[in-house]
């Protein structure tokens, strides 16, 4: 009798004890349950194939800056400037396309291949000053990268010179906005890159000493791991895939313009903080992002099919990103109360 | 003091206390006496913090009784305990270091003006006056951070004083001071003695702890085991009763004097020529050979953890060259020093350990590209994890545990377990014992001997005297960033060390 009690505590104990280790990757997940079941009951249009689709295409964009932004806050570091860097990749490879006529822009037409390299080494070229004004100068990458997005939008600004760009690379241009069967092919494109940053950071040494670096730099650095240089990674990996998202985007929307992606920057970094990545680094990864930028999705396209006040669903929005934020916040604090004990 | 029996102050009888079903203490008593100086020792883990967080009132949930002045007493909050005249001195100081002096003494009681304002002139008066009657010299307007740790020991002690405590309790207030800064603390200590207060005073030192109690109460495994006046017993019969067992290897860290080794014949491992870092050390040149343990020892702030950092690359050296097996290498960075073949476990376990990740992890992190370049294999890991917990006896014998739920002897373990898998040419340990328990200092004792034995170089860095003679085979002294002088092959105690430093 006793022993089954005992048995019993024990249990319940290990169960608390899991719930409150969890508590961070369960409750976006219960977050995006209610939910997916709130929106299908109040709107019937909202489970359609069409509007499944929908999302998936809405968060694409967000979702590739994210999974760069994953790398960074896993650092305990942050980049505010994947939303600029995107907007200078678009930019870039717009400027290097032959446009209509009737754009006033003085573009240097190249070649698509060319145009896709400058695009990707323009974001390389701003990840790596990113990552070299962290790393080398000591400056924190809020700083850093706060100083970038004004960069960024600066040279998106010099390029187009106000105007609006249309054309873009045939490659980029199918990929943005093309589809394979019902699956549009920008969906493709984001699910790849998780995939693949998914398997880097769970399988690969690097991946590894992401993870390490965030949970504890000093010891990682006092177990010889070259911290600088997974900084300096980290940094031109979330540049790379801002490029990338940046590049998509422009052929998503049908444009290159100046603060194209502004919007951009809150979404990706509420993705993945709303998904459960702990803003100290350390722990998260890529499927919490992937439930962050789901949560985000539903909620902004949710919002659309039950007519809601367009104000008050900004007010939602930062509601859920609050509540988000104290549920990270409040996470840490136990796993590390757990830690000491 | 003889006949009269002095009154109690504080009794407690038959404190118990577990923690999740662990019994920490069991039916303790203890009493301490107006105006007396209680030292209060035992292994880490023997009950010691628990009571204290007791008396302190930190901990609320206990069986037994306290009285405090012959009347009974239970706190529910540490600001009980404060209001009822209770203060403690942890071996972390609670004071702010950006704020001044004044400010430190009055933290958290500010005196206002009518309009609720700070008042600053009658704070730093008041600060002064209370700091020159405890004869404390440091002046209240500087910078707390500014001035050596012993002065902010006091200036905590002060703090506490001030708020109206008739006991205090210290936690480990000697580990990080001088022999000038002890001394100053002691004459504080006999003056608040006098003046009536009682004092509680629990130390891993056991020459401080008999230097200034009256009597000793000894901990083990959360029973009190003796108490004694202090005329009465010696060294030899506090560790006796704190370990319960034969004194085994670590003796020789207790005892006054060891004999050292001195370097064996082999090939030098480590030569050091000329090493300088700006505000740490200046022109330190040594050799370290293969199989030796060579101790540098000096006082805090000396420059002996800087040099240890340096080494590994943390914080490079300005000038000066150095040679691994006859190599000259240059150490700009950690990740070069781990290539080269330097090994490092920094003196703080929170700056070389992850807490949140498992055993293994934390194990495999110095080796990840030895096992593969790119990728991971988690079993390989494992495997080594395993085999190290085996080597170094770490409890409880799991790779997938939690880091941070091990205790801290078994954490140490784990850091020196890292570097242990590939074999380095040097392994620096700073500090590789402090705040260990006897048994847990004792494995370690083993395991760095059992390293040099194998044909490593080994640096043990410390400010404990005790630590460096209970494992150096030679002893290099630093003081004020340069060495000053070696011991090897011959006799040495304590008190030569202290000499030199």
């Amino acid at each position: 009798m006793d022993a089954t009690a005992r048995t019993e505590r024990r249990t319940a104990g290990r169960t608390r004890r899991i719930l409150k280790d969890r508590l961070r990757t369960i409750a976006p997940f219960a977050t995006l349950v209610f939910l997916v079941a709130f929106f299908g009951i109040a709107s019937p249009s909202f489970l359609s194939f069409a509007n499944l689709q929908n999302v998936l295409q809405q968060i694409s964009i967000t979702g590739i800056m994210a999974v760069g932004l994953t790398f960074v806050i896993l650092c305990a570091e942050i980049d505010l400037s994947v939303a600029a860097i995107a907007n200078v990749a678009g930019v870039v490879i717009a400027f290097f396309t032959v446009q209509d006529s009737s754009v006033n822009i003085a573009n240097i037409p190249l070649s698509g291949g060319w145009a896709i390299l400058l695009g990707f080494a323009a974001s390389f070229l701003l990840g790596g000053v990113n990552a070299a004004a962290t790393t080398m100068i000591g400056l924190p990458s809020f700083i850093t990268t706060l100083a970038m997005l004004e960069i960024g939008a600066g040279i998106c600004a010099v390029l187009v010179r106000g105007q609006i760009a249309y054309a873009v690379p045939p490659l980029i241009q199918t990929l943005g906005s093309g589809s394979i069967g019902p699956v549009p092919w920008i969906a493709v494109m984001a699910a790849l890159v998780m995939l693949i940053s998914h398997l880097v950071l769970r399988y690969t040494r690097f991946g590894r000493y992401v993870y390490m670096v965030g949970g504890n730099r000093e010891a990682a650095e006092y177990s010889g791991v070259n911290v600088r240089w997974i900084v300096n990674s980290v940094l031109i990996i979330s540049a790379v895939c801002s490029g990338f998202a940046g590049m998509l985007g422009v052929a998503h929307f049908g444009s290159a313009q100046q603060n194209e992606f502004d919007n951009y920057l809150l979404d990706s970094i509420a993705a993945v903080v709303v998904g459960g990545t702990s803003l100290f680094g350390g722990s998260g990864g890529i499927g919490e992002t992937i439930i962050g930028l789901l949560v985000l999705g539903v909620l902004n396209n949710g919002l659309d099919h039950v007519s809601i006040d367009s104000f008050v669903k900004i007010l939602i929005r930062g509601l859920i990103l609050l509540a988000a934020l104290i549920i990270n916040i409040y996470a840490q604090r136990l796993r590390e109360s757990g830690a000491a004990a | 003091m003889e006949g009269e029996q002095p009154k109690p102050l504080l009794e407690l009888r038959g404190i118990s206390k577990s923690f999740g079903g662990v019994a920490a203490l069991r039916e303790v008593d203890f009493t301490l006496s107006e105006g007396e100086i209680h030292g209060l020792v035992g292994e880490n883990g023997a009950g010691k913090s628990t009571l204290m967080k007791i008396i302190a009132g930190v901990h609320a949930a206990y069986q037994g009784r306290m009285q405090l002045a012959g009347r009974p007493v239970s706190f529910t909050s540490a600001r009980d305990a404060r209001d009822a005249g209770i203060g403690m001195v942890h071996q972390e100081l609670s004071l702010v270091p950006q704020l001044t002096v004044a400010e430190n003494v009055f933290l958290g009681a500010q005196p206002l003006t009518r309009f609720g304002t700070v008042d600053w002139p009658r704070m730093r008066r008041e600060a002064a006056r209370e700091l020159e009657s405890l004869g404390i010299e440091a002046d209240p307007a500087a910078i707390l951070g500014t001035l050596p740790l012993g002065l902010q020991q006091l200036i905590e002690l002060a703090r506490v004083l001030f708020s109206g405590a008739r006991i205090i309790i210290l936690d480990e207030p000697t580990s990080a001071l001088s022999p000038p800064e002890i001394e100053r603390l002691f004459s504080l200590l006999r003056r608040l003695r006098e003046s009536g207060r009682s004092i509680i005073f629990i130390s891993h030192f056991l020459d401080d702890v008999l230097q200034i109690s009256d009597s000793v109460t000894v901990f083990r495994n959360g029973r009190r085991i003796a108490h004694a006046a202090v005329p009465t017993i010696d060294k030899a019969w506090l560790i006796e009763n704190m370990i319960g067992r034969d004194h085994g290897e670590l003796a020789d860290s207790y005892v006054n004097r060891v004999e050292l080794r001195g370097r064996p014949e082999t090939d030098v491992a480590l030569e050091v020529e000329g090493l300088s870092l700006t505000g740490a050390f200046s022109d330190i040149s040594f050799r370290l050979h293969s199989g030796e343990v060579l101790g540098i020892y000096g006082f805090m702030g000396s420059g002996q953890l800087e040099l240890a950092k340096s080494l590994f690359g943390r914080r490079p050296a300005e000038r000066g060259t150095l040679r691994l097996a006859g190599r000259p290498v240059r150490l700009s960075s950690t990740s070069r020093a781990r290539r080269a073949g330097l090994a490092f476990v920094p003196e703080s376990r929170r700056s070389m350990l992850f807490a949140q990740e498992p055993v293994y992890k934390n194990v495999s992190i110095a080796i990840l590209d030895h096992i593969h370049r790119f990728m991971l294999r988690p079993a390989r890991e494992r495997t080594i994890a395993h085999a190290r917990i085996g080597d170094l006896g770490i409890r409880p014998p799991s790779a997938e545990i939690r880091l941070g739920a091990l205790s801290g002897g078994n954490q140490q373990k784990v850091a020196l377990a890292k570097w242990l898998t590939r074999q380095p040419l040097v392994l620096i340990l700073s500090e590789p014992t402090r705040g260990m328990d006897v048994g847990a200092k004792e494995d370690v004792v083993r395991i760095i001997r059992k390293v040099r034995d194998e044909g490593i170089g080994v640096i043990v860095i410390s400010t404990e005297p005790e630590t460096v003679l209970s494992l150096a085979d030679r002893i290099l002294v630093m003081k004020k960033g340069a060495m000053t002088r070696e011991f090897a092959a011959q006799w040495v105690g304590k008190d030569e060390l202290l000499a030199a430093a």
